[in-house]
């Protein structure tokens, strides 16, 4: 019988001050081809009130993704609770793939056990739950069809967080790639009405739960971006009446100013190692792509160029940056490599392109594409060159790509208000993460943080 | 010095203003002043009175104000070419600061809400570039103007109309 793996995590929720969701996801186009799953509602084995639901997390979690598609309750053929509980043949014919169930039981004051087992379905019908297998020259009796099955203590606060935690484990169990579902977003809120503090920089779960204030400013706050380690955000603040940038650590709240050149000080990104920042200056007379290492202050020119160069972006190597240049007229994206200095221009359609980034390591990037006068969001790669538009909305801005390169979080318009969008990176599964106050713009995601 | 219009036009318009001033003392209700008139006529002894000189302070702070309201120059999508249209507000306030060579001024660079916000920083800078030589050109001392490119961050007009973004892609003269 194969060892079950307890774990006894300490989910530590960094932020659980905020109950209430300043952000809900409305899904504006559905996926036709993404792979069946369940996530049965798990059940409560204590008395009092059911504490809140940790399924509906992981549902839509992996609606998110464009890669499942969770059943509806009521097309669920019985609500099982274990392994021992289902019945294989009637989830078979219900072209369900995999399945999660899972208890919640009370432990001490305030704290629970949750369990969940995560089924292969299609596995379990052909073994009936206990498949024979060989293992040291013997035939033993396994049960291969629980790709997953864990217990954890948490507390009250920590369910969507554990939530996530599972929606991981689902992921990385079916797709074989590590799941984003913990990690978070940063984005800048613009309150036009605030007559005082207009400008707030904003920590979210990467859904928009749990958002946070990290720090208000009178004036405007731009292009966030975190560290490679996920305890620290670089932006642009124009606190002192011109634009600066600043380092921020999210937890210890300590600030720095690290570049106060005369004229631009924008777009600030951090590289791949932590050590050192892409930037973009004018003090030299004109937009132009620096890097800055942090340690030694020692800043580097990567373009010398008239026109404008800006948007600077890491290769995850740390040895190429893409950027964002209108030496060819319009601003199209073009990359650097740092050793060489050597640049090419990497996209060709459309009347511009600007604001690219790697999707991790495919070989591909994702940009804002103009034609024909409308702003989308594109993906393209980069020695083929084929694009493909992603979203269809106006005015489509700021594309931030999830550290697994599964999603894209970006600006867009809904109502004459800006909102954040996702799309998986397909470009099949959008959805719309508004708020009740405001306009948000510059999303960010971070790395992983767990 | 060559004067143009706007501060001929004030060098007629300030002795107005303080006559005005002085016209009204106590109130500037019709009611009261024919009261006001009435009494002074049936008295035996009549008042005049007498147009009080400006400060050159106070005659700087009036042209300041006139040039304060005509201050923004708008430009065409994705370019930073100053339009002959604000040829003469801009050759206002090179007079201005060419007299008054003690002061400064802030000359913000706007874009509207297409594009990324980091494209249009570079922009907005590249039109308050525009107008700050505009104004050396006219004979302004380099050292009186600052430049600062607020992008697409301070937008006049949220209505994403092209209206609105006419309105949004602008440099502002700040004193």
């Amino acid at each position: 019988m194969k060892l079950l793996p307890k774990i006894l995590c300490l989910c530590s929720a960094l932020y659980s001050i905020s109950s209430h969701a300043a952000l809900d996801i409305v899904i504006t186009e559905g996926v036709d081809s993404a792979r069946k799953v369940a996530v049965v509602p798990f059940k409560w084995l204590g008395t009092g009130p059911r504490p809140a639901s940790i399924t509906n997390v992981i549902s839509s979690d992996l609606r998110f993704s464009g890669r499942f598609s969770p059943t509806a309750l009521f097309s669920m053929p019985q609500n099982p609770s274990t392994d021992s509980e289902i019945d294989y043949a009637a989830w078979g014919a219900t072209q369900i793939e995999a399945i999660v169930v899972g208890t919640i039981k009370p432990y001490t004051q305030g704290r629970y056990i949750v369990g969940f087992e995560l089924i292969d379905v299609l596995r379990a019908q052909v073994t009936n739950g206990s498949a024979k297998v060989l293992s040291g020259g013997k035939l033993i009796t396994s049960n291969d069809h629980i790709l997953d099955s864990r217990e954890t203590v948490i507390s009250a606060k920590e369910f969507r967080q554990y939530g996530h935690r599972i929606s991981d484990v689902v992921y990385e169990k079916l797709t074989g790639e590590r799941g984003a579902f913990r990690t978070k977003i940063a984005y800048v809120l613009v309150d036009r009405n605030n007559p005082t503090y207009k400008y707030r920089l904003m920590i979210a779960d990467f859904d928009g739960h749990n958002e946070t204030e990290i720090l208000r400013s009178k004036e405007p706050l731009m292009s966030p971006s975190w560290s490679p380690d996920g305890t620290k955000l670089v932006y642009a603040s124009f606190e002192n009446r011109r634009q600066q940038i600043f380092i921020q650590d999210i937890y210890t709240q300590k600030r720095e100013k690290v570049s106060s050149y005369r004229g631009i000080n924008s777009a600030p990104r951090f590289s791949p190692d932590g050590k050192s920042l892409a930037l973009v200056l004018s003090k030299d007379g004109n937009p132009d792509i620096y890097t800055l290492h942090l340690a030694t202050k020692r800043l580097v020119r990567v373009t010398r160029n008239r026109a404008i160069d800006t948007e600077p972006s890491w290769s995850p190597d740390g040895k190429k940056l893409l950027f964002t240049s209108e030496r060819g007229g319009k601003p199209q994206i073009y990359q650097v490599n740092l050793v060489s200095k050597r640049i090419t221009r990497v996209t060709f359609d459309g009347e511009m392109n600007l604001g690219a980034s790697y999707i991790g390591k495919n070989g591909q990037i994702v940009v804002v594409n103009r034609t024909r006068g409308k702003y989308h969001i594109a993906k393209q790669d980069i020695k083929f060159g084929n694009v493909q538009v992603l979203t269809k909305t106006r005015l489509d801005e700021s594309p931030s790509v999830a550290p697994n390169g599964s999603m894209i979080i970006y600006g867009t318009m809904h109502r004459g208000r800006q909102v954040l969008g996702l799309v998986s990176i397909d470009g099949r599964f959008k959805a719309r993460l508004p708020v009740s106050e405001g306009e948000v713009k510059a999303p960010a995601w971070s790395p992983f943080i767990f | 010095m060559r004067l143009n219009k706007v501060v001929k036009s004030l060098a007629v318009a300030i002795p107005m203003f303080a006559l005005a001033a002085c016209g009204s003392t106590s109130t500037a209700d019709a009611d009261s002043q024919e009261t006001n008139q009435s009494a002074t006529q049936n008295d035996t002894v009549v008042t005049a009175p007498v147009v009080k000189e400006l400060t050159p302070a106070e005659k700087q702070r009036l042209v300041l104000q006139e040039l304060q309201k005509e201050h923004i120059i708008y430009f065409d999508f994705d370019t930073a070419t100053v339009s002959n249209t604000f040829a003469t507000l801009l050759d206002a306030h090179a007079a201005y600061l060419r007299v008054n060579a003690g002061t400064t001024i802030l000359v913000e660079g706007h874009a509207d809400e297409r594009g990324t916000p980091e494209y249009n920083i570079a922009l907005g800078e590249r039109r308050a570039k525009a107008v700050s030589r505009y104004l050396e050109g006219l004979g302004v001392n380099g050292s009186q103007i600052e430049t600062v490119s607020y992008g697409e961050e301070k937008p006049l007009d949220n209505s994403r109309s092209e209206a609105g973004f006419a309105t949004n892609r602008r440099a502002v003269l700040v004193y």
